[in-house]
């Protein structure tokens, strides 16, 4: 029963690092860059919600309604100031930038509010902890069923965006051939901008589910990045709903790892990553081209 | 490889393997190189120590810079090897094995480990192959601080060299890490100079053409990781020798990708010189600003982009680009040959 507890609580985490992922696989889908700072932007976003939250004494799903936008303005103004000069230079420069961009925003955080941990779980009331008994030893918690939920409509309608929108079949475009895009009338620069934009809004919505799931801080963001990223790899890059998949597996390794031992967790899970990796299937993972 | 130089050719350009700036500069290095080996003879303790840590930068960023800036392999995870070799180095002393010692197994264990990891990352290209790394990272970082016996997640120290007194100590550190970065960027120049360098170089400016051209990409990449798996595996040992006490969090730390990225950033990617330039700098900036803590690093977060979008070459293309000065004969240049000696005389550099 130990083992189905631990599975059905994996699942819902892995809800929430398929929350994280999306933004990480949409923006590799489309712009093929890995963005560093992701996890950062994640803690930015929970930390607005948390600024928000203790300043205009709101529930933080209500606080989260403005930091979204803000979140979709940061996305955008990135594109714009570092990351479309990144992707003129070539494969690696956003790396770098990002990777610098990722520090600058750790220290920045740091500096504005302090190494204090926080958590937004005691704000947002019964939600929180409150879970439907089914036995003794099997609870669904409330909060892991939202998660799940929102990280489904997430997922659904990106897809959705990507399939059936006039946007969609821009990013699309732009993702196969940039400067094909180009000619027929759609400029790269202004669909990146737009799918960062998306990116970044939800990581900043990953954040704030992290902050009302767990603990959040300055430095939260690489181990975001890291778990979203294994993710994405673990689901195969570049599919939305392989960035599921992926974060089910994870988050079941990361709950069985714990029901051993606490300290195995996050090990359990990086190994879980090493070994698809080291698979056959690996080699098809890791070079399989994005599809977005 | 041979150089067409042969009088009777009928071009005006000759191709030239070393220029006299070269010839000054690689001599200037040598001498650099053997004056520094008399260091801790003249000068005290305190700026031997602070040498020790600069070539132990200088290491890293050579390293690291060769794996970015000629194989093309961003690495956010070279702590894995530093850590690898520091914590390699508290566990062969601990079986009684002589620290110093202790420190050259490491460093080859940590070659040996690069082995191992290159057929999990090497698969990966770009940013996955970053992160990938960085998972590595973690993972050994974890399973490190799980084993008590080499101190767990609290750290631990290097007992072994409390048998020396602490001046023999400092400079035996010391004469290890200059041989080491010795060894390092003789085994790298070689390795450029070489049939290989052409194809690092290949693959530096365009990894798929340089494939359709014949270069081994895969086998070029393997060798380079291994370098550097060995060379940072060293700075951790030596890193560990330098300050006696480790903790997993610190020595696993991404801080250290970060100030890699800055140093070759900074420097030079894909130069030869570059990154010893940067390592300089860095040395320096963190001596004077490193008490600002937060605001020294997003000061450094700053720097690297700024390098990164407008002088992404860094400040070694600088004087490149003027001066047509390399330090150290690892391309060819072509000369113009004119026997009246016109303004176009002046050696350029080959793109």
């Amino acid at each position: 029963m130990n083992w189905i507890n631990a599975i059905v609580q994996g699942v819902f985490l892995g809800g929430l690092y398929a929350l994280f992922a999306c933004g990480l696989s949409l923006m590799f889908g489309v712009m093929r860059i890995i963005n560093l700072a992701h996890g950062d932007l994640a803690v930015i976003g929970a930390f607005g919600v948390w600024v928000v939250d203790t300043q205009a004494h709101l529930p933080p799903f209500i606080a989260l309604l403005p930091v979204l936008p803000v979140m979709l303005l940061l996305g955008y103004l990135l594109h714009r100031t570092v990351l479309a000069r990144s992707l003129r230079s070539g494969p690696l420069t956003p790396l770098l930038t990002t990777f610098g961009v990722s520090i600058v925003i750790q220290n920045a955080l740091l500096q504005i509010f302090s190494p204090d941990v926080h958590s937004l779980g005691s704000l947002t009331g019964s939600i929180s902890t409150s879970s439907w008994r089914v036995t003794s030893e099997l609870s669904v918690p409330y909060l892991g069923v939202l998660i799940l939920a929102v990280a489904v409509l997430l997922l659904g309608s990106l897809q959705f965006t990507l399939q059936y929108t006039g946007f969609g079949r821009e990013m699309r475009a732009t993702a196969q051939d940039p400067e094909a895009a180009a000619l027929v009338g759609v400029p790269a620069s202004s669909v990146y901008a737009r799918a960062t934009a998306i990116a970044v809004a939800t990581a900043a919505l990953a954040g704030a589910f992290l902050a009302i799931h767990s603990t959040f801080d300055p430095s939260s963001g690489p181990t975001q990045l890291i778990f979203a990223f294994e993710a994405v790899v673990i689901g195969g890059l570049g599919s939305l709903w392989g960035t599921l998949l992926g974060g089910i597996v994870l988050g079941i390794a990361q709950t069985i790892g714990a029901t051993v031992d606490p300290q195995y967790s996050i090990l359990t899970g990086h190994l879980v990553f090493l070994v698809i990796l080291a698979s056959p299937r690996g080699r098809f993972v890791a070079n399989r081209s994005a599809a977005a | 490889m041979t150089t067409p130089t042969s009088p009777v050719s009928p071009t005006p350009w000759v191709v030239r393997r070393s220029s006299l700036a070269s010839r000054i500069g690689s001599g200037a290095l040598v001498v650099i190189g053997f004056a520094l080996f008399g260091v801790p003879q003249v000068f005290g303790t305190n700026i031997v120590q602070q040498l020790t840590s600069l070539l132990i930068f200088l290491i890293l960023a050579v390293m690291w810079n060769a794996l970015a800036g000629y194989a093309g392999l961003v690495s956010v995870g070279q702590q894995a090897f530093i850590g690898f070799g520091a914590y390699g180095t508290i566990f062969m002393t601990q079986q009684g094995i002589q620290p110093y010692l202790a420190m050259i197994f490491a460093a080859i264990a940590s070659a040996a480990l690069a082995v191992v990891l290159s057929l999990f990352v090497l698969r990966l290209r770009g940013g996955r192959f970053a992160v990938g790394t960085w998972v590595v990272a973690e993972t050994i970082a974890l399973l490190i601080s799980l084993d008590q016996a080499i101190g767990g997640g609290t750290g631990t120290s290097l007992r072994g060299l409390n048998a020396y007194p602490r001046q023999v100590r400092i400079a035996y550190t010391y004469w290890l890490t200059l041989g080491f970065t010795v060894l390092l960027l003789l085994i790298l120049f070689l390795l450029l100079r070489n049939r290989a360098g052409v194809g690092l170089q290949a693959i530096r400016d365009d990894e798929e053409a340089a494939a359709s051209l014949g270069v081994r990409v895969g086998r070029l990449k393997f060798v380079l990781f291994v370098l550097a798996g060995f060379g940072c595996g060293a700075a951790g040992a030596l890193t560990l020798a330098n300050t006696l006490f480790i903790q997993p969090q610190s020595i696993f730390g991404v801080q250290w990708s970060a100030y890699l990225i800055f140093m070759v950033l900074v420097g030079g990617l894909g130069t030869f010189e570059g990154p010893i330039i940067g390592a300089i700098l860095f040395f320096v900036i963190q001596h004077q600003f490193a008490d600002l803590g937060a605001w020294y690093l997003i000061g450094l977060g700053l720097i690297a982009v700024a390098f990164a979008l407008f002088l992404p070459r860094g400040l070694w293309s600088l004087i490149n680009d003027r001066l047509h000065i390399r330090l150290l004969p690892v391309g060819y240049h072509l000369l113009r040959r004119s026997p009246d000696a016109s303004a176009n005389d002046r050696g350029k550099p080959n793109p």
